[in-house]
């Protein structure tokens, strides 16, 4: 069954066309890699699924859910749409961590939020605090930061930093993680310990899209991947078959502009 | 004679405080709600917002305290002269001459709110739209992420032209002279009516300077305070 499919997904920007009808689906427990050039709109239809830009027209479904349909205009209708997002999780490329929360808070700091609707709250809030507290060290611990929880952004390296910001989506419990070129903004020394991360969560088989540039990872980690090209999906395929046996030109012209 | 003039002026020096301490209560709060309506997407709301911190920028203090003092009375006087049945012009004619410390209070208020909204709007504008995506992609609400995340970001940034402005206001209290508010001026002038010295005018200097000085290191302690993490 597919855990994410988008239909026909278009984006404007003004006049200027982003995204020109996106359709695929994912099955759940896969790794999708989205790779093209800057400008390809690859980071448009991941911001346009994870709610941070409306999309003009087409449909999202994660889990079955509708998180975006252009035909639905009721208010009511809407806000249960913004529900349903809480299913999809987002690593931004330049982190986005909140620098005034060490790493522990980093994570805690959402779930401590939305547990204050729980409507035991009062009575057992410290028993409450606690387990999100125990629930967050263990996702530092799986991103290798347990001997970090306590230090601030700014003390750890951009790395590391990335790590929380991986435990911190994690937190959410999603259901499909996006990560918007997450290695993007580090040195390359760095990318190893975020791509190794990444391939942990893969052998959990956690659900991903991942906008990369790193046409190796991509071969390596993920099931599948969509070369986008002018807003829209030029090719798509099995992960090994699409990278190491292109079938387009703009795909080859792309792959060999990279290797360069 | 330099104790009966030290404690005349610590008298008025008191008043000096309160003005100043109220009007910080004031005017920090309302900067903030004025910096939200300059930034408002209601174009009309901006506008208007903008426009009055124009004036209130654009014109001296001093006038401000002048017309605020004098205005309400000039209506009131007009209105009674109008000898009318009509409600609103009895509401006006109702008005009297506003409290001289009031009036004071008011017009610092106005001005220093408009101010310290441009100092807002700086700070606020300059959090970078990343930390508000990531609230979202989080879940939280957009007042959980200004209040949660975004708040102490500002207040960071915003310390050095706040203290700034904060300590320009200690020394703008002695504009409240102009509407013969009581005040340390106002205590230090009496001396040359009553006595013929000069000096205590001039002794009101020091009165300001320390209290300058103390707030310059409770800022720099606030800033060093804040200095655990980094925007």
């Amino acid at each position: 069954m597919a855990i994410l499919e988008v239909n026909n997904l278009v984006k404007n920007f003004g006049s200027t066309k982003v995204l020109k009808g996106i359709s695929f689906s994912l099955e759940e427990g896969r790794v999708l890699s989205i790779i093209g050039s800057s400008g390809s709109g690859k980071t448009t239809l991941l911001r346009c699924i994870n709610g941070l830009e409306t999309a003009t027209s087409g449909k999202i479904t994660v889990n079955d859910k509708v998180v975006f349909d252009s035909s639905i205009t009721d208010k009511e209708a809407l806000k249960a749409l913004k529900g349903n997002q809480q299913n999809i999780g987002l690593v931004f490329q330049q982190f986005n961590l909140f620098p005034q929360y060490t790493a522990l808070g980093n994570v805690t700091l959402a779930m401590k939020l939305a547990a204050k609707k729980r409507p035991d709250y009062k009575k057992n809030k410290k028993q409450i605090l606690e387990e999100i507290d125990s629930i967050a060290k263990g996702y530092l611990d799986k991103v290798g930061l347990s001997d970090k929880m306590n230090n601030y952004p700014c003390e750890l390296s951009g790395g590391q930093q990335q790590r929380v910001s991986i435990a911190r989506a994690l937190a959410m419990n999603p259901q499909i993680l996006f990560f918007d070129e997450p290695t993007s903004a580090l040195d390359p020394e760095l990318t190893g310990e975020i791509l190794k991360t990444i391939r942990q969560l893969a052998e959990d088989n956690m659900t991903m899209v991942i906008v990369t540039h790193e046409m190796n990872f991509a071969k390596d980690v993920s099931d599948e991947v969509i070369f986008m090209d002018d807003g829209v999906i030029a090719e798509q395929g099995q992960a090994q078959e699409l990278i190491t046996n292109p079938k387009t030109d703009r795909l080859k012209a792309f792959l060999s502009k990279i290797s360069d | 004679m330099f104790w009966t003039v030290t404690q005349s002026l610590l008298e008025g020096f008191a008043s000096t405080l309160e003005l100043f301490a109220l009007t910080l209560l004031f005017a920090l709060p309302l900067g903030l709600i004025i910096s939200f309506g300059s930034m408002s997407k209601l174009k009309p709301l901006k506008w208007l917002v903008r426009t009055f911190v124009w004036a209130i920028r654009g014109t001296p203090l001093m006038l401000q305290l002048i017309v605020i003092f004098y205005v309400p009375g000039f209506v009131a006087m007009w209105a009674q002269d109008q000898q009318s049945s009509n409600i609103f012009i009895q509401w006006l004619a109702s008005w009297h001459v506003l409290d001289r410390f009031v009036a004071a209070l008011l017009a610092f208020v106005i001005n220093y709110a408009c101010y310290f909204s441009e100092i807002y709007r700086g700070g606020i504008e300059s959090i970078s739209k990343g930390q508000y995506e990531a609230c979202h992609v989080l879940g939280m609400t957009k007042s959980q992420a200004f209040f949660r995340v975004v708040l102490l970001q500002v207040i960071k940034r915003i310390i050095p032209p706040m203290s700034n402005e904060i300590i320009t206001l200690v020394k703008d209290t002695s504009l409240a002279r102009i509407i013969s508010v009581y005040e340390i001026i106002w205590a230090g002038e009496a001396f040359i009516k009553s006595d013929g010295l000069l000096w205590p005018l001039f002794y009101t200097g020091v009165f300001f300077l320390l209290a300058c000085g103390l707030l310059t290191i409770l800022f720099n302690k606030i800033e060093k305070k804040l200095s655990y993490f980094s925007v």
